[in-house]
């Protein structure tokens, strides 16, 4: 179907502008935007490198794309103003075509046949890898959305900017795709908290909370795990500590411009020594991934 | 789409009559887009913001996908000035009781002063 | 028509030519108001229609069972956003206020698209959302790429170009999902035998029980009638439905040679009103959801706005 084969008018010079080579014109928001990785995916193990340990390196990355998005997503419909709707559904979409990338090369430097969907849809809390602040719900509160939008970025922004050079091609892709959609989503997140914070003596009040409430989880950032060691030997990762400065150094300028203060809380602590990197997580995401699975678990072997 | 219902017109607002106590809405800004090099750039809808940044930020996701290239202006939409069609019409003559008339398509937000 | 002046009655000749020569009307025109009125109001309900929209799909965005099935339905419950932007964009034109437009809405004073008031109870209702729903919103608004109205028709191209590629989404996972488990199937044929009848109630009622129409057609702002649209409807469907190997819930329906149309059943116009008076299955929780989430936004907005106060008058300081 052509719905405007009959609308044709060369005078049109809005008309003009929307007439675009195809669905996925990118000029134009609204669309698929479904790049094609397949390629990429399947690129050989970079020598010297333990396929699981860059198994669980995506894994990593990816379920910290995939619950944050999930929890973005929950704004849908709920958004304080329409264009904001918009500006949130865009950052979700594309934290959440990281992950696909990022599952998909997991799954294929496992080599056990799963596929995105198999690691999205069929591991329990224990298996994910995300750290806890991806996973903090807000209950719909635009401060905590924020703060938590605003950290997240900052520090993922500092990660993927220092894996433009991974060794491994699908992390460096994701990464070069990725520095440009956070450097949006970190710039968005940061007038926020300053609109928030230098606002309304309610909204300062509001936006200052957020800060409180997410971060306990700020610490499990920066922490090392072993598989993050070894693959930073071989130049394929990137040593979390190593973004501490960036990521200090760019809230202290936003909280500044925000008039918010830096909040004093204690770090959530780890259970026998291990973190959501290990797959030890808040009570949160059980409930996250209860709703995410239900209808792919409903239906074991169907395809949608 | 179209509620085809047909639903008895519950009388609409005439321009203007906004309650001002109520409306403490964000600007309105005109969004102009150059679709690639070489074209002027076009109005291509519109959207509110509270500021010329977010006005830029909110063109940018709503109109374009981000696109680099692609060159942005936003305009508050009370700051255009515009003709009338039919000014020129002999018989145009603007009286008080059709709004519509009056060059203010755009409502003007109640915060701003002066106008 | 409030042709009360010679001058009015020259202003009302204008207008009528310029609609009869299938030219545009543009915001500055001079307009009669009963025209302005009722495309304030057409407009509006349809802006309100898109955003109600976004909550009965939306509903299944968390849920979705894959991931690529859910980056589709997150851009699509998108593009619904922006088409209200558009939309809205479109009435304010008129001098109206998106504010007070949508204070109407949570209001209850203005209307959106009944078919919203149902609910979204399984997976396959997205696909047969976007099969049924934007399929007739496309039949319904293909035309309005036409309207005599600018901006109203401007916004339409868009919004046409994005719904026939929902339309095309929607089918493509019902397609999925036939060639899937016998439970999906089973679920995709309990989806059309709900949205069948709704569906072929957005056209509104029959052609002799819709007063505004005659008017709304002869201003241009309405190209075909109701019952013209549903046919269209029905027999662009039948067979679609076959290739998926569904059946439409209406044992009435068959082809008829004489008329080269499908004939088809009444839908209950008795539901119909009921809904459209407010008492849907999901109409309270709609509406409720709708003024829950601006509520809930005032004090994001009002920072905003403050926030840019302060930093206008920071600058005149400083200058």
């Amino acid at each position: 179907m052509s719905p405007h084969a009959e609308e044709e008018d060369a005078t049109n010079a809005y008309q003009s502008l929307s007439e675009t080579a195809g669905i996925d014109d990118p000029r134009w928001a609204f669309g698929s935007g479904f790049e094609d990785v397949e390629a990429e995916i399947e690129a050989p193990l970079p020598a010297g490198v333990d396929a699981a340990d860059l198994a669980e390196y995506c894994l990593m990355l990816g379920d910290d794309a995939l619950v944050c998005a999930q929890r973005i997503a929950e704004w849908v419909s709920n958004a304080p103003e329409l264009e904001e709707e918009v500006a949130l559904a865009n950052t979700a979409l594309d934290l959440l075509g990281q992950a696909r990338v990022l599952l998909s090369r997991a799954g294929h430097v496992e080599g056990a046949g799963r596929d995105e969907d198999a690691l999205a849809y069929l591991r329990s809390e224990a298996q994910y890898r995300n750290v806890a602040l991806a996973e903090r719900g807000d209950d719909l509160d635009f401060g905590v959305a924020i703060a938590r939008l605003l950290v997240f970025t900052t520090w993922r922004l500092a990660l993927m900017s220092r894996l433009l050079d991974s060794r491994d091609p699908v992390v460096a892709a994701v990464a070069a795709k990725a520095v440009k959609e956070l450097t949006y989503h970190r710039e968005h997140a940061a007038r926020w908290a300053v609109r928030l914070g230098d606002g309304t003596d309610e909204s300062h009040r509001r936006m200052q909370a957020g800060l409180e409430a997410v971060w306990p989880f700020v610490e499990e950032l920066f922490r090392t795990t072993d598989v993050e060691r070894r693959l930073v030997a071989v130049g394929v990762a990137v040593d979390p500590a190593d973004t501490r400065a960036e990521v200090d150094a760019v809230l202290d300028q936003v909280l500044a411009a925000a008039t918010l203060t830096r909040p004093d809380r204690a770090p959530m602590g780890l259970l026998g020594g291990r973190g959501g990197r290990q797959g030890v997580h808040t009570e949160a995401l059980g409930h996250v991934l209860a709703t995410m699975q239900s209808l792919a678990r409903a239906h074991p072997g169907a395809t949608w | 789409m179209i509620p085809a219902d047909d639903a008895p017109a519950a009388a609409e607002p005439a321009a203007g009559e906004t309650p001002a106590a109520a409306r403490r809405g964000w600007p309105l800004y005109e969004v102009f887009v150059r679709g690639k090099r070489g074209l002027n750039h076009v109005h291509v809808g519109s959207i509110h913001a509270a500021d010329d940044e977010m006005a830029l930020h909110n063109a940018r996701d709503v109109y374009t996908r981000r696109n680099e290239g692609v060159s942005i202006w936003v305009v508050r939409a009370d700051h255009i000035a515009a003709s009338s069609p039919s000014e020129k019409d002999p018989f145009f003559a603007p009286s008080a009781d059709k709004i519509y008339r009056h060059p203010t398509f755009y409502a003007i937000p109640d915060e701003v002063p002066h106008l | 028509m409030d042709t009360s002046t010679p001058e009015d009655a020259e202003l009302q000749a204008q207008f009528d030519a310029t609609v009869a020569a299938d030219q545009r009307i543009e915001p500055r025109d001079w307009m009669p108001e009963g025209y302005r009125r009722t495309l304030i109001r057409q407009i509006a309900q349809h802006a309100h229609s898109e955003i109600m929209g976004m909550q009965p799909e939306g509903n299944w965005i968390l849920r979705a069972p894959s991931l690529r099935r859910k980056a589709i339905l997150l851009a699509k419950v998108q593009d619904e956003a922006g088409h209200g932007l558009y939309l809205y964009a479109a009435a304010e034109t008129l001098g109206v206020d998106r504010d007070d437009l949508t204070q109407r809405l949570v209001d209850s004073r203005q209307k959106y698209s009944s078919i919203f008031n149902y609910p979204a109870l399984s997976y396959a209702d997205i696909g047969v959302i976007g099969w049924f729903v934007d399929g007739a919103a496309i039949c319904n608004q293909v035309p309005l790429c036409r309207c005599s109205y600018g901006p109203y028709a401007r916004a339409m191209i868009r919004i046409c170009k994005e719904e026939s590629f929902h339309q095309r989404q929607g089918y493509e996972l019902l397609l999925a999902m036939v060639n899937g488990t016998d439970a999906q199937r089973e679920m995709v044929q309990e989806s059309v035998n709900r949205w069948w009848w709704p569906s072929l109630m957005m056209f509104g009622p029959p052609d002799g029980d819709s007063p505004n129409s005659q008017q709304s057609m002869a201003w241009g702002i309405k190209r075909h009638t109701n019952d013209e649209l549903r046919q269209r409807f029905v027999d662009m469907t039948v067979p679609q439905a076959e290739v998926l190997g569904v059946t439409l819930p209406d044992p009435q329906l068959r082809w008829n040679p004489d008329r080269g149309a499908h004939d088809y059943g009444e839908p209950d116009w008795a539901e119909f009103k009921a809904v459209l008076a407010g008492s849907g299955p999901a109409n309270a929780q709609r509406l409720a959801h709708r003024r829950r989430a601006h509520e809930n936004g005032a004090w994001v907005r009002e920072a905003a706005r403050v926030h840019a106060e302060k930093q206008a008058a920071r600058k005149e300081v400083a200058a």
